[in-house]
């Protein structure tokens, strides 16, 4: 149901969730930052631009990592969010708590 | 109209169910961010429904079903064999405690209440109804 494609550029990693992140699936999701993170990635974006739905079980994962992340100094940039997807995470306010940004460009930059 | 849709509580299940409730609702006027909306909530309340009160049984079943009408809310009907638990009596986590405890759970009883402008409970003998009305504009 979903697939995460991975790829580096510069030292940043970069993970784009293909198709939709659901109860059954935002395990994988999980996985593949947990596996960022512990491949030494600093620098983590997240393309959605090919993410086409995600219920509270993938808001949750991207929640659940905030605390490390300011902890370890990671930066993890979400972009490229289809309207809908966008209005999923603006509904609870999770736009305010994570850094998410209209394109990879910008994404760079907030990652530093 | 009136869809039913009857779903075996297996996780797997859930996109079959969002792309029932996408079609059917789509078909009636309904604009595409409020489908997107109510088909977050709808999978919130399912998926909620297979793993807590059916612990994902697949032979566990229970029917979804929707009365879309245009002038009319929608009224979405999760019917069961009495297992559900009222979301109404469960009080939602705040978000700062969320993120403090690394807890990945509790975000989906909000998004269903911020979506929905009604969830009730009908308790019969041998089922529970939980009915959940929203209002929206159609196209």
């Amino acid at each position: 149901m979903i697939q995460i494609k991975r790829m580096q550029e510069n030292g940043v990693d970069v993970l784009a969730p293909v198709g939709e992140i659901d109860a059954s699936s935002s395990i994988e999701l999980d996985l593949a930052i947990a596996k960022s993170v512990g491949d030494g990635f600093t620098k983590i974006l997240i393309d959605c631009s090919a993410l086409e739905y995600i219920s509270s079980a993938g808001l949750g994962v991207f929640m659940s990592y905030i605390e490390e992340f300011k902890e370890k100094n990671i930066k993890m940039v979400l972009f490229g969010m289809s309207e809908k997807v966008a209005n999923t995470f603006q509904i609870l306010g999770l736009n305010e708590l994570l850094n998410i940004v209209k394109n990879k460009e910008e994404a760079k930059k907030i990652a530093g | 109209m009136n869809y039913t849709y009857k779903v075996g509580c297996s996780i797997e299940n859930l996109k079959g169910l969002r792309d029932f409730i996408r079609i059917s609702l789509k078909t009636n006027g309904v604009p595409d961010l409020q489908i997107s909306e109510l088909v977050l909530a709808l999978d919130e309340m399912c998926s909620n429904l297979m793993i807590h009160a059916h612990h994902c049984n697949p032979d566990d079943l229970f029917e979804l079903h929707i009365d879309v009408k245009k002038g009319s809310p929608i009224v979405f009907e999760i019917v069961d064999d009495g297992t559900v638990f009222d979301i109404n009596e469960f009080s939602e986590p705040g978000l700062d405690n969320l993120i403090h405890e690394k807890r990945k759970g509790g975000l989906g009883i909000r998004l269903i209440k911020s979506i929905m402008d009604k969830i009730e409970y009908e308790h019969h003998k041998d089922k529970t109804v939980c009915r959940l009305v929203k209002k929206v504009s159609f196209n």
